[in-house]
C-alpha cells in the first residue's frame, strides 16, 4: 500500500486569478516581501501497489483525469510505502 | 431533423435550451440523460449550461466520463451539429472535442450580464444567419470562462476562422484574444460561453439568440465534409 501526494498547478506561463489575489491580501497584511504566490490543489491517493506500478498508476489518473494539460501540470510525492 | 440536449446532474440550464428549440423555433427536440449510451435517430446534440457534477475538480471534466459522452463524440466525427452552451462548451474542450480550456475568470467573479459580442465568422452551420462581424448582445453567466489556449493553438483557430464569437467591447472574464465561442477544424462542434438560448424571446427583451438556432435548424441536417 502507498500514499502519494499529487499536486496539480496552473503552468508557470498561466495567469492564476486566485494566487494574484491573494498576494495582493498578504500584501494589505503587511508583507510587502511576498512577491509571489500560486495557487494549486493536492490529492492524497491511497494506491494498493508499490514501486513503479505506483508510478503507472499515477502517470495514468493524472494525465487522464486530474490535469488539464492545456493550463495545468503536476507533480507528487511518494509520504509513505507499507507492506 | 431531431434534436436531443443532453442531461447532466448539475445541468441548469436543459430546459432553456429545450424551450428556446422546441416552443420557440417549433424543432424536434427531446431530453436524453448521460445515463444513456446511444444518440442513434438524433440530427444534432446539445450540451447545456450549468454546473454538471458540482464543477468538482474542473468545470466539466466530470461530465466527460459519463455513459452518453462516446455517443456524442461519435455524432462529432460523423460531422453532425454539435453545440455546447456555458459548461457544455467546457464539457467540450474536456472532451477533447474543441481546442483549449476554460479556467477562472481573472476578476475571481462570476460575471452575470448581457455582454456585446461580434460574431466574427458567420461561414459556418451555426451563424449563417448573422451578418459578416455583426454586433450582438448576450447573456453571459459564468465563473470559468476564460479561454485559455497555448499561442500556435489560438494562431491555428485564427488562421482556421475557427473563433465564432469576440467579446466586442470589454473582456469580462481574461480570454485570450477576447475569445467567447470557438468551432472545431471541421466546423460542426461550436461552444461558446454565452447564452444565445437566454435571448430568443422578444418579452424577455432580446433575440439576438434566436438566429443561432434558426441557422442550426436550416443547415444542421447538412453534414459537414472532412
Amino acid at each position: 500500500m502507498t500514499n502519494v501526494r499529487i499536486f496539480v498547478t496552473y503552468k508557470q506561463s498561466v495567469f492564476d486569478p486566485q494566487g494574484e489575489t491573494i498576494k495582493d491580501a498578504i500584501h494589505t497584511l503587511g508583507h510587502d516581501e511576498v512577491t509571489a504566490v500560486k495557487v494549486g490543489k493536492f490529492f492524497d491517493v491511497t494506491i494498493d501497489a508499490t514501486g513503479a506500478a505506483v508510478d503507472q498508476s499515477v502517470k495514468e489518473i493524472a494525465d487522464q483525469l486530474l490535469v488539464n494539460f492545456n493550463m495545468e501540470t503536476y507533480h507528487y510525492q511518494v509520504l509513505e510505502e507499507a507492506e | 431533423m431531431r434534436i436531443a440536449v443532453i442531461v447532466f446532474p448539475g445541468s441548469n440550464c436543459d430546459v432553456d435550451l429545450y424551450e428556446a428549440l422546441g416552443t420557440v423555433c417549433g424543432a424536434d427536440v427531446a431530453y436524453v440523460s448521460h445515463h444513456e449510451h446511444s444518440l442513434v435517430g438524433f440530427d444534432a446534440v446539445m450540451l447545456p449550461g450549468g454546473f454538471s457534477y458540482g464543477d468538482y475538480l474542473r468545470a466539466g471534466a466530470i461530465a466527460r466520463f459519463t455513459n452518453i459522452m462516446p455517443a456524442i463524440i461519435k455524432m462529432a466525427e460523423e460531422g453532425k451539429p454539435v453545440f455546447g452552451t456555458c459548461n457544455g462548451f467546457q464539457i467540450l474542450t474536456e472532451a477533447g472535442l474543441l481546442p483549449g480550456a476554460l479556467k477562472r475568470n481573472d476578476s475571481q467573479r462570476f460575471v452575470c450580464k448581457a455582454v456585446p459580442l461580434e460574431v466574427v465568422n458567420n461561414q459556418t452551420l451555426f451563424t449563417s444567419r448573422y451578418r459578416p462581424h455583426e454586433r450582438i448582445s448576450l447573456p453571459i453567466a459564468h465563473a470559468d470562462g476564460s479561454f485559455y489556449a497555448d499561442q500556435k493553438t489560438l494562431d491555428r483557430l485564427e488562421a482556421n476562422h475557427q473563433v465564432v464569437f469576440r467579446y466586442a467591447e470589454e473582456n469580462p472574464n481574461g480570454s485570450l484574444r477576447n475569445i467567447a465561442g470557438i468551432t472545431n477544424q471541421r466546423g460542426n462542434v461550436l461552444g461558446m460561453m454565452p447564452h444565445p438560448e437566454r435571448a430568443v424571446e422578444a418579452i424577455l427583451g432580446n433575440t439576438d439568440g434566436l438566429r443561432l438556432f434558426k441557422s442550426l435548424l436550416t443547415n444542421g441536417s447538412v453534414k459537414v465534409g472532412e
